[in-house]
């Protein structure tokens, strides 16, 4: 029966069972990757965010919970203009990281 | 349930209930979903065990779900409800209590800021006399309406006909207990036993002989969350939410859900017929669902009021299993008649979830 709403998939994600290898591997080039406090300066400066709704923040998020996927897929849109690295109030090189995500995550990438 | 560590918590948050003279306000909701709980509620509080406590069909909604929907400024919510304090004043009562877990929390966290902000008291004052020319002296003591049964729970357990003891095993009956959000999520200290377990309900079940169960999410709100279901587009969120509550608590086999807010019991009743529709998935046994009760249907039903008396006929889920397992008896033909013998309109059965 169709009443015109449904049960939500369930968003829950059971961090025992997600493989966090590439995301230590980056931590260990980039250790400022734990710096990042979501405040989401980054997320509000970014040219492409309105268009395309990258995020550097949900990009860091995902990853540390797994979702690569939509991580990298997110990724696609940065143009790496470098406005997140002069606004981030923690002093994240934001355009490095990503580089360095771009890197680690390169398979999926392509 | 584990008991270690909530002695404490429940020690902490324990409340003084005065034991007499209330004025007592319905909830706008209720009538329509359950009308028999709070007749029942006036029922055994003021006819059986003697207590004064008055209504006025002068009183209104108190703004509480427009304010929660956002509808509505606070003022408004302030004034309507400062008209209901010089409803409680005009009747010469000190002690106020709701028959709504959000009417409750609306009055508490009203009382609250006027405590911090005077100057939004005197502004309310103004605005009351302005529109309907009241005055308003503030309640003594807010109470919600399972507080007083919390409070006569040992007086009501005295008089029981039943227990709530499966009469086929011998074992208490195994009971969920759902607090409304509004309740003491916002001020635990006016709750009885705090925000974390509150022990208003727990209480009640104990002393009539049931065992709570816990469960992991205990706490969850029911779903209705207001803008969650008043807004179609949001109605996933809301029947997501009981889904949630439904899927935590069905290993734990509970044999009925106890509740004191307007919005729990329908919600946790109906939304079971949705699951079932649209997951083909009940909760109870043999295809039944989980019975959904309010407080005073429960205390009914103890004390040996007939189950179609107190509207239990209105439930989506059928009750039937868990008066067979209290030993009640009924007469499944009497169901559907009302007043004088009237007969009520029959439901269509539904497709998956099981109905007597």
């Amino acid at each position: 029966m169709d009443f015109g709403f449904r049960i939500s998939p369930s968003s829950a994600i059971n961090l025992d069972k997600v493989n966090l290898e590439k995301f230590e591997e980056l931590h260990r080039i980039e250790p400022d990757v734990y710096k990042c406090m979501a405040c989401g300066s980054c997320s509000s400066t970014c040219p492409a965010n309105r268009y395309s709704g990258m995020s550097i923040r949900k990009v860091i998020l995902a990853l540390q919970r797994g979702k690569e996927k939509e991580a990298v897929a997110m990724m696609r849109n940065c143009m790496l203009c470098g406005k997140c690295t002069m606004v981030c109030p923690r002093g994240i090189n934001t355009r490095h990281l990503i580089l360095s995500i771009c890197r680690i995550y390169e398979e999926d990438v392509k | 349930m584990i008991y270690q560590g909530k002695q404490k918590i429940w020690a902490d948050y324990q409340k003084e209930i005065p034991d007499n003279h209330w004025f007592y306000v319905r909830s706008c909701i209720r009538q329509n979903f359950f009308p028999g709980a709070e007749r029942m509620f006036m029922e055994i509080s003021r006819n059986l065990l003697g207590k004064d406590i008055f209504e006025t069909e002068n009183h209104t909604t108190c703004g509480g779900i427009a304010y929660h929907c956002d509808t509505i400024p606070q003022e408004t919510v302030m004034t309507i409800v400062a008209r209901q304090f010089a409803l409680m004043t005009e009747a010469g009562y000190e002690n106020y209590v709701a028959s709504c877990i959000t009417s409750f929390g609306n009055y508490i966290e009203i009382l609250e800021t006027w405590k911090e902000f005077p100057e939004l008291e005197t502004r309310i004052r103004e605005l009351l006399w302005k529109a309907c020319k009241r005055e308003f002296n503030k309640p003594k003591y807010v109470a919600h309406a399972s507080d007083l049964i919390y409070k006569y729970r040992n007086e009501i357990a005295a008089r029981a006909k039943y227990r709530l003891v499966d009469r086929h095993t011998g074992e208490p009956l195994r009971a969920v207990e759902h607090i409304g959000c509004h309740y003491a999520k916002m001020f635990p200290s006016r709750g009885i036993g705090g925000a974390e377990y509150p022990y208003v309900l727990c209480g009640m079940i104990e002393s009539w002989g049931g065992n709570v169960i816990d469960y992991p999410e205990r706490r969850h709100c029911c779903g209705y969350g207001f803008r969650q279901y008043h807004v179609k587009a949001n109605r996933g969120y809301s029947i997501s939410n009981t889904y949630k509550k439904f899927e935590s608590m069905e290993p734990y086999h509970p044999d009925f859900i106890l509740t004191n807010c307007p919005g729990c019991p329908y919600f946790m009743d109906r939304w079971q017929y949705v699951i079932a529709e649209t997951e083909g998935k009940t909760y109870g046994e043999n295809g039944y669902g989980i019975p959904v009760l309010t407080y005073e249907e429960l205390a009914s039903l103890v004390l040996g009021y007939n189950p179609w008396d107190i509207g239990l006929q209105l439930h989506q889920v059928a009750v039937e299993p868990l008066l067979d397992k209290l030993g009640i008896e009924y007469d499944p033909k009497e169901k559907y008649k009302g007043l004088n013998e009237k007969e009520l309109m029959r439901p269509e059965l539904p497709g998956v979830l099981r109905c007597c």
